[in-house]
């Protein structure tokens, strides 16, 4: 596979260059090769019009290229210097110095007005002031041209704002900043030049004031693309879903979703928004029984759960697409059709007594993969070959199969290409149509404004508010997940 | 296509080479011992294979292996690591020899079945202990399983040595009184060991290879095997398949000691295993844990194990060379890369050899 194909990408100094493509566009392969983490087969890099042989990122740091990836690579029980200082740190003969690492830190901060407390402990730090981190991390290394790899992905919407002025003021010192997204808002707000990737290859170079976001979404996918999902207004019926008073601890046995209540009606989809790292993993865990609660209760049709296996939660009419597709929605090991059974093997048609009866499975994924446009060689290859997007349709495939009476969708379209985004939200419109109750999680924001009937905003576990989404203010859920009253 | 290549050299290749380097590294172990390894090699081979006496001699050393085998690889199915078949080997020989001496005077079409179905629970029950702990507890099988060796040991040793619980009257090394006549297993080939036990472990081999890849329990134990949070929100219960996958590779395991009680010893010492349950594991990672792949894998060990006297015999080469052989085999299929690289194979397993074999086409455009 060509990951990258022929690419010409040409940044300057005092420029916020933006990197726009889909998931699987190239745009994280060719930032691999810029910071010498993968080598091209041909073609060249020239750093300060000479040319450049980056071997490892270490060659990169020399020549002052930072990196901020999109998983923060910082040690969580150090403290902010020292992490900062890693690599390079201030010693006498081989002893630590903390002080004055301290006081380059602060130096260092004070200088790009990056806000910190060089004593603290990365663990301690909320998602926002981590990125802070991993960009000092950089600059500390000398870095003068710094890449920002989906850096928006984990921020509140204020979060945002606040790491698009320290980007202003890093172009505003001459540094360059190559900022690498598929969120395009983002983009017409910070960027002075867009280059859109697709397939590996750029498919132009532009600018804010020159194309509009319909111009850069056409560019991104190929061909026009409904930003908005077209929708009817609910006819929500009797309540299916209601949750009262839930407590629910997360692993370390904190409190991670706080006395929560919210209901969930036929024919609505209910949008959970908030930052990650919420409650949303353990709200979806006890829904599903993965996870034991503390207090509350939660009934479906009336009816209390709390104390049903999952198993009996599947069969009893709840469906669920995890938020972490690869960790628990699909087994990659396994082929597809063992995966569109996967919760719902043990019974005929797909088994009899203990006999797994491998026509009835294949029939049954033949058909699920013709109605869910689920594009692959064969029902036998194994799901770690397909595509994200292909993977997620899978999921939803298995879930609506079913046909459920509730869906709990977490993160249905995190990780996917814009055509199976809009497969998905039609398909989930449609069941919801047909009489299905969602209950939406999501960290993306616009996929919740735009899918859901009503939003609750979720805020240190509890529902903050519950607004109507026909009308919803985009601006008040920023403050709201953010923890404003 | 590519997926066949993938396998032939993942389930064929892999293991039929570390096996060639795990004699070379014999070899010079051989030499450096300051003798000739191709005369060594040619006694192994004679005393495993060339006269009838030596082959059957072979089989019925691989008869326990092919079981625990089977024991170990369908626990590497599930993503355990069962260390302890060796204990459950004997739990599985102390409860089905108990049977087997105790009833009297049956058909063996009857007492036969008993004795097995008892060493089978024994061993079953006792695996399951690592398997609740690990299920209800977290505790990991690797460390319970290695304790419970010493228990099962320690329990034997007891049973057997105690007048009044299982030693027998009147004999001078301690060991239990003998089987019953009608509970040992039929001979096959006469003038030698060879015994039903092992036409009982082949026929093992189909039936567990049904289990795991045709049944709904197997696809509930690849399933947590390969990704336990998956399997979880599916609905299936993941302790449940724990405690039954490790009854199952306990039952195996226990069904190798009570065959060679009933085929080759016909009373249990407190020496009985004499280290088969570990050796499974290196024959489960050499079949690459397939039930198929364990028959070739049991054979090979077997063979080891039956050649290696008379090599010593022979040429005066330590018999303790084949686990030399042994451990070098395991080391080359643990780490398939070094095979990859002896024959230039190496599928990409990062992007950065991907990037490297596009070179090759990159003229063409």
């Amino acid at each position: 596979m060509r990951a990258n194909d022929g690419v010409d990408l040409d940044v300057s100094w005092r420029q916020v260059h933006a990197l726009l493509g889909e998931n699987g566009a190239g745009k994280s392969t060719l930032m691999n090769i810029v910071y010498g983490l993968l080598r091209p087969d041909s073609g060249e890099i020239l750093f300060d019009g000479k040319p450049v042989d980056l071997h490892s990122p270490l060659d990169a740091i020399r020549l002052g290229i930072g990196m901020v990836h999109q998983h923060f690579m910082l040690i969580p029980p150090l403290t902010v210097a020292e992490n900062i200082v890693l690599g390079h740190e201030v010693a006498n003969r081989g002893v630590m110095d903390p002080t004055e690492s301290s006081h380059k830190v602060e130096q260092l901060s004070e200088r790009f007005g990056l806000q910190v407390d060089p004593r603290e402990r990365i663990a301690e730090l909320s998602v926002g002031l981590q990125q802070r981190v991993e960009i000092l991390k950089a600059l500390y290394r000398g870095a003068r041209l710094l890449i920002l790899d989906e850096p928006t992905a984990v921020l509140t919407p204020q979060e945002i704002e606040g790491l698009f002025t320290i980007v202003r003021a890093l172009v505003a010192e001459g540094k360059a900043v190559i900022f690498i997204t598929h969120k395009l808002a983002e983009v017409s707000e910070v960027a002075d030049v867009i280059t859109v990737m697709r397939r590996g290859r750029v498919v132009g170079t532009t600018t804010p004031k020159e194309s509009k976001s319909a111009d850069l979404a056409r560019m991104m996918v190929g061909r026009t693309v409904l930003l908005r999902v077209e929708k009817s207004p609910a006819k929500p019926g009797a309540q299916v879903l209601k949750v009262d008073n839930l407590v629910v601890l997360d692993d370390r046995r904190h409190v991670a979703v706080d006395n929560l209540s919210l209901d969930v009606r036929v024919g609505e989809i209910f949008g959970v928004a908030g930052v990650e790292g919420n409650g949303q993993n353990e709200l979806i865990d006890a829904l599903m029984g993965l996870r034991s609660i503390r207090a509350g209760k939660v009934q479906v049709d009336g009816r209390e759960i709390s104390n049903l296996s999952t198993h009996a939660r599947l069969k009893g009419g709840l469906g669920l697409i995890p938020p972490d597709r690869h960790r628990m929605g699909v087994v990659l090991e396994l082929s597809v059709a063992d995966n569109l059974v996967l919760d719902d093997f043990d019974h005929p048609p797909f088994a009899r007594w203990l006999v797994r009866q491998f026509n009835a499975i294949r029939d049954y994924a033949v058909k699920l993969i013709k109605t869910f446009d689920i594009r692959l060689q064969s029902p036998d290859q194994p799901v770690g070959s397909l595509s994200g997007g292909n993977q997620q349709k899978l999921v939803v495939a298995r879930q609506l199969g079913t046909l459920p009476k509730l869906l709990i969708a977490g993160q249905p379209t995190r990780g996917v290409d814009v055509g199976s985004i809009e497969f998905i939200h039609r398909q989930i419109v449609s069941e919801r149509d047909r009489g299905l109750a969602v209950l939406l999680v999501s960290s993306e924001l616009d996929e919740v404004l735009s899918l859901s009937d009503r939003i609750g905003v979720l805020y240190r576990g509890r529902i903050v508010a519950v607004l109507d989404a026909e009308g919803a203010d985009r601006d008040r859920i920023g403050l709201l997940m953010a923890g404003a009253s | 296509m590519a997926g066949w290549r993938r396998w032939l050299l993942s389930a064929v290749l892999v293991p039929l080479v570390s096996v060639i380097c795990g004699f070379a590294v014999g070899a010079i172990a051989i030499v450096a011992a300051g003798a000739d390894p191709l005369m060594a090699y040619s006694a192994l081979f004679a005393g495993a294979f060339t006269n009838h006496n030596a082959l059957a001699e072979t089989l019925v050393s691989t008869t326990p292996y092919v079981l625990l085998g089977l024991a170990v690889a369908i626990g590497f199915r599930a993503g355990l690591f069962n260390i302890g078949a060796e204990g459950q080997f004997y739990i599985g020989s102390l409860s089905g020899v108990f049977v087997a001496y105790s009833i009297r005077g049956l058909p063996g079409i009857v007492e036969v079945p008993l004795a097995m179905i008892a060493g089978m629970l024994g061993g079953a029950l006792w695996a399951s202990i690592a398997g609740a702990l690990k299920a209800r507890f977290g505790a990991h099988e690797v460390i319970t399983t290695i304790m419970l060796n010493y228990v099962s040991f320690l329990v034997a040793s007891y049973l057997v040595d105690t007048p009044g619980l299982m030693l027998a009257r009147n004999v001078s090394t301690p060991r239990t009184p003998d089987i019953d006549p009608g509970a040992v297993l039929p001979n096959l080939l006469p003038g030698s060991r060879l015994h039903l036990g092992f036409v009982l472990a082949l026929i093992a081999v189909p039936i567990v290879w049904f289990l795991i890849e045709r049944t709904t329990i197997g696809f509930r134990l690849r399933a947590v095997g390969f990704n336990q949070n998956a399997a979880r929100a599916a609905g299936m219960s993941v302790g449940r398949t724990i405690v039954l996958t490790m009854a199952l590779s306990g039952a195996l395991a226990g069904a190798a000691g009570i065959v060679q009680i009933l085929g080759v010893n016909f009373h249990m010492t407190d020496t009985v295993a004499a280290g088969y349950g570990f050796d499974a594991i290196a024959v489960a990672l050499l079949a690459r844990s397939n039930p198929w792949g364990v028959l070739p894998a049991a054979l090979l060990f077997g063979a080891l194990h039956n050649g290696a006297s008379f090599m010593q015999l022979e040429t005066q080469v330590s018999a303790d060379l084949i686990s030399i052989v042994q451990a070098s085999v395991i080391i080359f299929v643990a780490a398939p890369a070094i095979v990859g690289w002896l024959f230039r194979l190496r599928r990409a397993p990062t992007e950065t050899v991907a990037i490297t074999q596009r070179e090759v086409d990159a003229p063409t455009t």
